[in-house]
C-alpha cells in the first residue's frame, strides 16, 4: 500500500495546475480519492466528523442492489434457455453465466458513458467528480429489457447525465431521477426496443430455436391486452421474480433484501418505501372495489409484486436528490407515488407501466409537496407568538 | 414547575478520555490573554500598550461601538505582547502576571439592595459584563436592553464536557448571589436548566429565584438554545440572555467580594490527553500551563471548548472567553487505502453505514479527518434526526446560503446559533461547514435588523 501511496504522490505534481497533464487532474482526482481516503482535516466548525461520505453512501446503495442484480442474471439465462426448450439440462452456473455474460456489457456501456461524461464535466468545473453516477450507471441496466441494443444504452445514458443532471449543475442539482430519465428517453424515442413481448428474454427476438407456445410478454403485457386469465405464472413466481421483465425488477424477494440494507443503514428513506407501497396498496384496493374489468380485480397485493412497483418504490422513489426533502412531505410523496403508479398502470391503455411515469411525475411536484410542508411550519410557529399574544 | 423536558432527537458521541473526577490547582500561569476574537462583533479600542502594568480588572479594552463594555484583565500583571493578525486586527492581549496579586475596588454589595442600574454599572466596569450573552446572534448582551428571560444552562451534553456539578459543589453561595444579581436584570424569569438524574444533594438544587428545569436526552439537550427553543422559544422582536454557569458564580465574587475574580475550571480531556483531570486555572489562561506533561506524542489539535464547535488554538495559545474545556484530538492528516470500503470498525457514524452500531456504549478515538470530499446537499433526513429544535434544518441552512433574509426569519434564525447546527455539520455526508454558514446568516440578519 505504501508503494502505491508513494507513486500516486509521485506523479501528482504532474496533474495540478501548471503540471502537464493537468487537463486530467479530475480523471486523477477520482481515481487517488478511490484509492486513499482524503487526508483533508476540518478547518472550521465541528472539528470531528460523522466517517461516512458520499463514496460510501454510494457504494452501499450499490451493495444494496446486488441481489437484484445477481437475481437479474440468472433470470436471464434461465429464461433464455427456457425459450428454447433446453433449460432442464442447465446447471444453476451455466444458467447464471449466460445471464451474467448478456448484462455486463449493458453495465460496462452505461458505467462508460456516464463516468467519462461526469469526469469531463468535472473537469470543466473544477470540480471533484461527484460519486452520483455509482449508483445511476447500476440503475440504468436494471432497469432496461435484457435485449436492449447497446448503443440505445450508450445514448440513453448520455441523454441522462447531460441534460437530466449536468445542466442544472451536477449531481445533487438534478429535478429528476437520472435512471428514469435515461428509462423515459428510451421508452418514447425507441419504443421498439424497449416495449413489447420480444424484448424481455434474450434471443427472443432473433426467434431461433424458440420451442412452440413459449411466450416473453410480462405479466403486464398480457394485462394490458386484456388476457389476463392466459398469464402462466403464479403470485409466487412473481414474489421470488420467476417472471420475465427488465433485468433487475422481476424478484421482489431480492429488492427487499436491499430495502433492508437501504433502511438499516440509513440511506434509504423508510418513509417513502412504506407510502410507496401504501399508496400503491390503497389503489389497488379502491380499484377492486369499483372493479368493471378483470384487471380492476386483480387483488391490491399482487399489484405490489408486479412489473417495476417494488424495484421504483425502494431505488428510484427514494433518490434523496429527486424526492421530496421535508420529512413529512415525503409520507406524500411516497404515497402518491403509489396511487399514480396503479392508476397508470391500470386504467391507462398506453402504458403497460407507471411506475416511471408516477415517479418522475412526483419528482416534478416534490418542490410543491416541500414548499406546502415549508409553510405549514411556518405558520405553525407563528401561531406560536398569536397564542401568547392572547 | 413544569416536569422533565425530554429531548429525543439528538446524539451523543461518545470519545476517548473524559475528564477523572479530581481537580488539580494549578500554580499561576506564565502567561494569561484576552481574546478580542473571542467578543463576535465588537471592534476593539485599546486602553493598554506594551509593557504597562495592570491590575486585575484593569480596562484593557473596550467596544468602539459600545464603549461603556469593556474588557479586563483577568490578573495583575504586565502586558507581554499585543498580537495582531491579518490587517492589524488584535488577536490576544498577553499579560505576563506578577506576584503582587493587585485588584481593582468595584461595589461590594448585596444585589438585592442596590438597583438593577449599579448592577449593570458595576459588571461593565469589572469586565464581567461580556459574560452575558444574547439570542438572537450570539453576541454580548446590550446592557440598555431589558430580556424577557435569563437562561443557564448547568449541564453540558457535548462530547467531553465537564460535569458543572461538580466543579461548582462549594461554589453554592457566590452561584446565588450571581443569581440575585441576575434576577435584577430582566422582566421575566431565571431559568436553571439542569440534567433530570441530577443528584439530590445538588448545588443547584438549594438556589433561590430560579425557575429550575429538568431536562432528559442526548446532546444537544444540554445546548442553552434547545433549552429556549422548549422553555420559551424567541420570536421576532424578543431577547434573551444566556451565561454560563462558573460565570454566575464569577458574578457572584465580585458582588460578595468587590473584586473581579477570574478563576476557572478547565476540563481537561480528549484521547491524546495522559490523564482527563479537571484544573483550576484563570480565564484566558496559556494552554500549555493546563496541559503541560499530560499529553501524548503525536500530530495534535489542541481545542479551546468542545470538539463539535470549540475553537482551534495552538499549543502555544490561550483559552478562549467562554471555554471551560480544553479538548486534545489526533489531526486527521493521514490518508486510508480503500477507507471508504473497508469495514472501518474504529470509525463512528450516526448511520448504519458503519458497524459502530454493534458496540453503542464504545468508547471513540476519533481525529479531524474530514472523512471524504465536499460536494452538494444530497442527502435527506439526517440533519432531522439529530436536530431538535421545530424548525426545518436544511431549508433554513439553504436560506442562509441563498441569504435570503425573509425566509431566514420566517424559518426560525432568531432561534438559533452556530453551535444548534453543530451535529448538523457532523453527520452532514456532503462535508458542509454548516456552522459557519448560519454564522454568516446571523451576521446577515444583524446587520439588516440593525
Amino acid at each position: 500500500m505504501k508503494k502505491l501511496l508513494k507513486l500516486v504522490n509521485k506523479i501528482r505534481p504532474g496533474f495540478q495546475e501548471g503540471g502537464k497533464l493537468y487537463r486530467f487532474h479530475s480523471l486523477f482526482d477520482a481515481i487517488d480519492t478511490f484509492l486513499f481516503t482524503p487526508d483533508k482535516v476540518t478547518r472550521t466548525g465541528s472539528h470531528i466528523r460523522d466517517a461516512v461520505d458520499m463514496k460510501r453512501t454510494m457504494i452501499l446503495v450499490d451493495i444494496a442492489l446486488l441481489p437484484a442484480m445477481l437475481f437479474g442474471m440468472w433470470n436471464t439465462g434461465w429464461f433464455h434457455f427456457s425459450s428454447l426448450g433446453i433449460v432442464s439440462e442447465k446447471t444453476f452456473w451455466e444458467i447464471f453465466w449466460y445471464g451474467f455474460f448478456k448484462v455486463i456489457p449493458i453495465f460496462i456501456v452505461s458505467f462508460g458513458t456516464g463516468l467519462t461524461i461526469e469526469i469531463i464535466f468535472a473537469q470543466i468545473r473544477k470540480h471533484e467528480v461527484p460519486e452520483g453516477f455509482f449508483v445511476t450507471g447500476m440503475l440504468i441496466p436494471l432497469i432496461m429489457p435484457v435485449d436492449v441494443p447497446l448503443w440505445t444504452v450508450a445514448l440513453a445514458t448520455a441523454f441522462a447525465v447531460i441534460l437530466g443532471v449536468e445542466v442544472f449543475g451536477g449531481s445533487g442539482m438534478n429535478v429528476l431521477n437520472p435512471a428514469l430519465i435515461a428509462r423515459a428517453f428510451l421508452f418514447f424515442a425507441y419504443p421498439a426496443e424497449m416495449t413489447g413481448n420480444k424484448v424481455w428474454v434474450a434471443g427472443l427476438k432473433n426467434g431461433e430455436g424458440i420451442i412452440d407456445g413459449f411466450s416473453g410478454e410480462t405479466i403486464l403485457g398480457y394485462a394490458a391486452q386484456g388476457k389476463l386469465n392466459e398469464v402462466p405464472y403464479t403470485a409466487h413466481d412473481m414474489f421470488f421474480g420467476f417472471i420475465p421483465g427488465s433485468i433487475g425488477e422481476t424478484s421482489t424477494l431480492a429488492i427487499l433484501i436491499g430495502a433492508a440494507i437501504l433502511i438499516f443503514t440509513g440511506i434509504g428513506s423508510w418513509k417513502i418505501m412504506v407510502s410507496v407501497f401504501a399508496g400503491g396498496y390503497l389503489m389497488g384496493l379502491l380499484l377492486n372495489l369499483f372493479a368493471v374489468n378483470d384487471y380492476m380485480s386483480v387483488p391490491a397485493w399482487q399489484h405490489l409484486i408486479l412489473g417495476g412497483f417494488a424495484f421504483g418504490a425502494v431505488f428510484m422513489a427514494t433518490d434523496p436528490v429527486s424526492a421530496a426533502q421535508t420529512e413529512k412531505g415525503k409520507w406524500i410523496y411516497g404515497f402518491l407515488i403509489g396511487i399514480f403508479c396503479i392508476l397508470i398502470r391500470v386504467l391507462n391503455p398506453a402504458y403497460p407501466e407507471g411506475v416511471m411515469l408516477a415517479i418522475l411525475l412526483m419528482n416534478v411536484f416534490a418542490p410543491l409537496i416541500d414548499y406546502f410542508v415549508v409553510e405549514s411550519n411556518v405558520k405553525r410557529r407563528l401561531k406560536r407568538v398569536e397564542v401568547k399574544k392572547a | 414547575m413544569p416536569g422533565v423536558i425530554k429531548i429525543r432527537r439528538g446524539l451523543n458521541i461518545k470519545l476517548q478520555g473524559k475528564a477523572e473526577k479530581i481537580i488539580i490547582k494549578t500554580k499561576t500561569p506564565e502567561f494569561v490573554a484576552v481574546k478580542p476574537v473571542d467578543f463576535h462583533g465588537i471592534q476593539p479600542k485599546l486602553a493598554v500598550s506594551e509593557n504597562d502594568t495592570v491590575k486585575g480588572g484593569s480596562v484593557l479594552f473596550t467596544d468602539k461601538n459600545n464603549p461603556e463594555i469593556k474588557f479586563t484583565s483577568p490578573v495583575s500583571g504586565s502586558i507581554k505582547a499585543i498580537n495582531r493578525g491579518e490587517r492589524r486586527a488584535i488577536l490576544e492581549i498577553v499579560i505576563s502576571p506578577d506576584e503582587s496579586n493587585g485588584k481593582e475596588e468595584f461595589v461590594k454589595a448585596d444585589p438585592a439592595s442596590i438597583t438593577s442600574e449599579e448592577i449593570i454599572s458595576n459588571l461593565l466596569n469589572s469586565g464581567l459584563w461580556p459574560v452575558i450573552r444574547q439570542r438572537p446572534y450570539n453576541i454580548i448582551a446590550n446592557p440598555t436592553d431589558t430580556p424577557k428571560a435569563i437562561f443557564i444552562s448547568a449541564f453540558d451534553t457535548a462530547p467531553l464536557a465537564p460535569d458543572y456539578e461538580y466543579i461548582l459543589k462549594d461554589s453554592g453561595r457566590d452561584f446565588q448571589t450571581g443569581i440575585n444579581a441576575l434576577i435584577k436584570l430582566t422582566s421575566g424569569k431565571v431559568h436553571l436548566n439542569v440534567e433530570n438524574d441530577i443528584r439530590q444533594l445538588s448545588v443547584f438544587h438549594t438556589i433561590k429565584g430560579v425557575q429550575l428545569n429538568k431536562f432528559k436526552g442526548p446532546h444537544p439537550a444540554g445546548n442553552v438554545g434547545t433549552q429556549i427553543h422548549y422553555i420559551d422559544p424567541i420570536n421576532k422582536g424578543e431577547k434573551v440572555w444566556f451565561i454560563n454557569p462558573q460565570d454566575v458564580v464569577a458574578i457572584g465574587r465580585l458582588f460578595d467580594t468587590g473584586h473581579y475574580d477570574a478563576s476557572h475550571y478547565y476540563a481537561l480531556a480528549g484521547s491524546e490527553v495522559l490523564n482527563p483531570r479537571y484544573f483550576k486555572s484563570i480565564k484566558g489562561a496559556c494552554v500549555y500551563s493546563i496541559a503541560t506533561g499530560n499529553v501524548k506524542e503525536g500530530d495534535i489539535r489542541y481545542i479551546s471548548g468542545n470538539p463539535l464547535s470549540g475553537n482551534q488554538v495552538s499549543s502555544r495559545g490561550f483559552m478562549g472567553f467562554y471555554d471551560s474545556q480544553l479538548t486534545l484530538l489526533p489531526e486527521g492528516n493521514r490518508r486510508e487505502f480503500f477507507g471508504w470500503l473497508a469495514p472501518g470498525f474504529e470509525k463512528f457514524s450516526l448511520s448504519g453505514s458503519f458497524p459502530s452500531w454493534l458496540a453503542p456504549d464504545k468508547e471513540y478515538r476519533i481525529d479531524t479527518n474530514l472523512h471524504g470530499g465536499r460536494r452538494a446537499l444530497m442527502i435527506t433526513g439526517k440533519f432531522e434526526k439529530v436536530f431538535p429544535f421545530d424548525i426545518l434544518p436544511m431549508q433554513l441552512i439553504k436560506a442562509a446560503i441563498i441569504q435570503d433574509i425573509d425566509q431566514m426569519e420566517r424559518l426560525g434564525i432568531y432561534e438559533v446559533v452556530e453551535e444548534d447546527f453543530a451535529l448538523c455539520e457532523f453527520v452532514d455526508t456532503s462535508k458542509t461547514d454548516i456552522q459557519a454558514i448560519i454564522r454568516k446568516g446571523l451576521d446577515l440578519m444583524y446587520n439588516e435588523m440593525k
